[in-house]
This record gives C-alpha cells, sequence and structure tokens, in this order.
C-alpha cells in the first residue's frame, strides 16, 4: 500500500478547515500536543502539521489565485528518514506513512532540514520533531464508522478539494484522479518522488487575453554573461532588486 | 539558514582539532617536525584533542532534546550524523593509543601506524561533518563537493597554523610546515572563492517548479501565518547584501590573506606573537565563514514563503 493525498487546487479555497481539523484531532492524538506559544498573546504561533499559503499566478487580466494546503507528501524516497541519525524519522513498510517515533528523537532538526516541504516542524517546549501522521490513529480505528476512517483533513474540507485513498491500486480514486485530472508532484525536481499529488485548476473557457509582447533583440555572449552576473549580485542576501 | 553559535563554534574548533592531530600523526613519517620530542608531540597532541573535545561537547548545545544523542550512533548505515557521532567517538581510543606509543616508545613502528590510523580517522570526521551539509538537496549552497573540500581544508589549515604556534612556543621551528601552511593558505582561499563565485550563479527550484506554475510568474499573495514559525526561525535568516559582501571581505582577509602575510614573513620574522596574530586571525576569519555558511545558504521552503528563488 502507498497511502497519501490528493489536494484539488482547482477546488480549493484556502479557508483553513483542514489545518484546524487537524490541530484540533492531533494535538490529542498520539503525537499531541501540537504546542502553543503565547497563544493568547500578540504573537500566537506554534506547532501545524498542514498549512494553507495563496498565491497568485500569471499577469493581470489572466491571474487567477492558487491555495496550496501543505502538509507532510509521505514521499518515496525520504531523505528526512535517512538523515535522521537516531532511527525516530521511520518510514512505514506496509503503507509507507512517515512518522516520527518521539521516543528516539534528540531533536537535531537535522530532518526538517532535509525536507523541502516545510513538513516537519520542532515542539520547541518538548524538544521533539512532529510532523503529519496521514491520521494513523484514525484511518485504522475499528471503532470508528468505515466512512470516517480517513484522515481528519479530507473528511472536513467543505469543497470536497481533499482525497485519501492507495497510490498502489490504480483503480483507488485517488489514482485515477491523478490520471484523469494530470495530477503532479510539487518540486520532483529534488528526487523525492512525494506520493501526495495536486491537480491543476480545470480549463476554463478563454477570457480576453492581452497579448504577451515577444522576447526583445538577441543578446550578445558578452551581454549575456553580465546580465547573469548582476543578476547573481541582485540576489545576493537581502536588498531591494 | 539561522546560524547556530553553538554550531559554528562546534564546526570549527573541533575542525581545528582534527587538523592538528591529522598534522602529527603523519608528524613523524613525514618529517615534519624532526627535532620534537616525544614528550612535546604528546602535549601538542593533547592541545588538539581539547579542542576537539571542546568543540563536540558544544555540538550537544544546538539538541533540543539531547537525553537521546546517544541514539545517534545507532543509524550508521544512512545518516551522516550517525556517522560523524561514531567516528568521532571511535577517534578517542585509536588518538590516545597513538599517544601512549608516541610517548612510551618514540619513533617506532607501532607510533607511525597508529598515528597514521588517528590521521585518517581525523579526515574521516571532517569528511562526515561536511557531508551532513553537502548531502542536503534541499539547500543548493551546500549541496556541492566545495562542501567537504571547504571544510576539510580549513580544518587542516587551523590546525596547521596552530601547530606552528605551539613549536614556536616550545622554540623549535620546521620549514617544511610553514610550506604546508603556505600550501593550505592558498589552496583553502580559492576553494572559498570559488565557492563565493558558485553559489552565486542562478540555478535550483525557483517558486515555479516549487508549486508546479511553470508556464506564467507566480507570486505569494499571503503566507497563512501571522507571526514567526519554526520555518521562519529556521530558515528564514537573511543577510542585508552590504553587510554580506563586508563580511566575505573581512572573512577572507582575516582567514587567508594576513596569515599569509605573516607566514611568509613580510611582516617580520615568524616568532611567537606573530604567530598568535596568525592563529586568531585565522581562528576569527574562519569563524566568520561558517558564520556566513549558514548565513548565506537558502533552503528551498523559503520558496513556499514567497521567495522566487533559492
Ligand atoms: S514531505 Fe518532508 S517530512 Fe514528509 S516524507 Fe517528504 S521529506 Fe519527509
Ligand atoms: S530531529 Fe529527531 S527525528 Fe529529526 S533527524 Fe533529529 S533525531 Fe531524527
Amino acid at each position: 500500500m502507498k497511502l497519501g493525498l490528493v489536494i484539488d487546487l482547482d477546488t480549493c479555497v484556502g479557508c483553513h478547515a483542514c489545518a484546524v481539523a487537524c490541530k484540533q484531532w492531533n494535538t490529542s492524538g498520539t503525537t499531541g500536543p501540537l504546542t502553543d506559544y503565547d497563544p493568547y498573546g500578540r504573537e500566537p504561533s506554534g506547532v501545524w502539521f498542514n498549512r494553507i499559503r495563496n498565491f497568485e499566478v500569471d499577469e493581470y487580466p489572466n491571474s487567477k489565485t492558487i491555495n496550496t494546503p501543505m502538509s507532510c507528501m509521505h514521499c518515496d524516497d525520504a531523505a528526512c528518514v535517512t538523515v535522521c541519525p537516531t532511527g525516530a524519522s521511520y518510514k512505514r513498510e506496509e503503507d509507507g506513512i512517515v512518522l516520527v517515533d518521539q521516543s528516539k528523537c534528540m531533536g537535531c532538526n537535522l530532518c526538517a532540514w532535509a525536507c523541502p516541504y516545510g513538513a516537519r516542524e520542532l515542539d520547541e517546549d518538548q524538544g521533539v520533531m512532529k510532523k503529519c501522521t496521514l491520521c494513523v490513529d484514525r484511518i485504522y480505528d475499528e471503532n470508528l464508522p468505515k466512512d470516517e476512517r480517513q484522515p481528519v483533513c479530507v473528511l472536513t474540507c467543505p469543497t470536497h478539494a481533499r482525497f485519501f485513498g492507495d497510490f498502489d491500486d490504480p483503480d483507488s480514486q485517488v489514482s485515477s484522479l491523478v490520471r484523469e485530472r494530470g495530477g503532479y508532484a510539487m518540486m520532483p525536481e529534488l528526487g523525492y518522488k512525494p506520493v501526495n499529488k495536486y491537480l491543476p485548476p480545470r480549463q476554463r473557457p478563454a477570457s480576453p487575453m492581452m497579448e504577451k509582447r515577444e522576447g526583445g533583440e538577441k543578446e550578445s555572449l558578452i551581454g549575456k554573461w553580465m546580465k547573469r552576473q548582476k543578476d547573481a549580485f541582485n540576489s545576493l542576501g537581502k536588498g531591494t532588486h | 539558514m539561522h546560524p547556530a553559535l553553538s554550531v559554528i563554534f562546534f564546526t570549527v574548533t573541533a575542525g581545528a582539532g582534527y587538523g592538528v592531530l591529522f598534522l602529527l600523526g603523519l608528524a613523524r613519517l613525514t618529517r615534519l617536525t624532526p627535532e620534537a620530542s616525544p614528550d612535546q608531540v604528546t602535549a601538542m597532541a593533547l592541545v588538539g584533542l581539547l579542542l576537539v573535545t571542546v568543540g563536540l561537547l558544544s555540538s550537544t548545545l544546538h539538541l533540543a532534546n539531547p537525553r537521546n544523542a546517544w541514539r545517534s550512533f545507532t543509524r550508521f548505515k544512512t545518516s551522516w550524523l550517525s556517522r560523524e557521532a561514531v567516528f568521532a567517538v571511535l577517534f578517542y581510543p585509536v588518538c590516545l593509543i597513538w599517544l601512549l606509543f608516541e610517548w612510551f616508545t618514540g619513533n617506532t613502528v607501532a607510533t607511525n601506524v597508529s598515528g597514521v590510523l588517528t590521521s585518517m580517522l581525523a579526515i574521516v570526521v571532517l569528511v562526515c561533518t561536511a557531508m551532513i551539509y553537502a548531502s542536503l538537496k534541499t539547500i543548493r549552497q551546500w549541496h556541492t563537493a566545495l562542501t567537504p573540500f571547504n571544510f576539510v581544508l580549513l580544518g587542516l589549515l587551523l590546525g596547521a597554523l596552530i601547530l606552528n604556534l605551539m613549536l614556536a612556543q616550545q622554540g623549535l621551528t620546521s620549514d617544511a610546515l610553514e610550506v604546508v601552511s603556505l600550501v593550505l593558505l592558498l589552496l583553502a582561499g580559492m576553494v572559498k572563492i570559488i565557492y563565493f563565485y558558485w553559489i552565486g550563479q542562478p540555478a535550483g527550484p525557483t517558486i515555479n517548479t516549487a508549486l508546479g506554475f511553470t508556464r506564467a510568474t507566480v507570486r505569494l499573495l499571503d503566507v497563512g501565518h501571522s507571526s514567526d514559525t519554526f520555518h521562519t526561525k529556521e530558515f528564514g535568516y537573511q543577510v542585508e547584501r552590504i553587510r554580506l559582501i563586508w563580511l566575505r571581505a573581512i572573512s577572507v582577509g582575516l582567514a587567508f590573506v594576513i596569515p599569509l602575510l605573516i607566514v611568509t614573513g613580510l611582516f617580520g620574522p615568524v616568532n611567537l606573537p606573530t604567530m598568535l596574530l596568525a592563529v586568531g586571525s585565522a581562528y576569527a576569519g574562519v569563524l566568520v565563514e561558517r558564520w556566513l555558511f549558514f548565513a548565506e545558504a537558502r533552503h528551498v521552503v523559503n520558496l513556499y514563503h514567497g521567495a522566487q528563488r533559492t
């Protein structure tokens, strides 16, 4: 089995309900608490397994808002597991879920450094690493009705933008969604083979388009090199471009 | 990346200690310090061992849960951090056996064999430390073969200068060691300058590949959190550009240029006070270098916080 999530960027409205439900379930679950720092103060902060960001793709008037919920991708090639010196981080043989055994973790942060997707957060109070468990304490719980044996984020999502299932089964809902809708992995070039997939926004009837200007004049080799160096300089540290 | 002082101090100080022990382990065989007596070699090696120990102790300061540190010996097969821990501990008995031979038997075959073993282990630990960083695909400024070269060369460089200082303190001189220091200064300086150039070149993931929208511009509208998170604190650190350029110049000046001027004798004869200056300057320079190594590293998570590229 290869369990994971499919997230539909077409329907996600960025409401953060999945993140809140996740926090609620997991803070009292087996990996809890998801510690909060200064929860009623000026700068409330804390551990979350799932974070939602909003982006704008393309330029006006062709722009579109994309909401991206992100949690652990339960990568096939999970460097967070291989870098862990204590064996606290592990990937389960039977279903591919990546977990942290908190009784073994020494809080070195190396796994969080190795994760490209920002899926791991140190609990500063307990000194151990925490991350999405794919609700491992729900999905196998035989006391729950069958249709509730799913990650709580999937159950909560009001627009039904999240799906849970087995990617090894070609007939599962997640597999067919990926096949039919062109589901893709984020930042695939790092080679972590993330299991979670994202469905791109659907094609809509074309809205009036602005002409895009064709690329400018040809540049000389020297000019290109100098531009590269200028870009390199401009990308140093912090500063205005 | 957030530059954690305990890790900076650890990598520089332990690196210098391993540098001293590497050179001393080979000193008899290569006739690096021909006149030093067994007592003197042992004493100098103990200084190296002290540096290593102080460094290693400080490295545990950045652990959030040091009670489980002993478990870090258990994942030798996959984790460079585990390998570093194992070799760093293995280093002690080997080094002590060598020192016993050196102290009691002087320049014998047993001393040389155990000395070479000690030297090899010192390099292995340095490489393991560097590979912790170099193996991370998420930070392109670290994920390069230059990283282990850099760590090893700078460790050896500090080791060579400290050894020079200790020889001068005992009224000994070694032409061979001065040549070694010169070569290390030039080589390490060159690798560092290549590194600065190399990390400036555009490469690595961008906000487009991070989100999978590669045919249009992408910009962050809202990052989704209202105050600092673990990720902004750990990975969000950035230095002002002007400060960065100054710090690069300062680190190269202190670590390579000033020691080079001293070792080549341009500041007058090479003696105890000038060597003291060289060691102090190089140590400070490498500390700045290591601080920059962290501060200049840009983790790909920043792309999800709005950075356009790494
Ligand atoms: S998303 Fe990060 S934490 Fe999750 S498996 Fe992949 S590398 Fe590990
Ligand atoms: S923080 Fe914990 S789980 Fe992560 S690499 Fe270190 S010991 Fe392993």
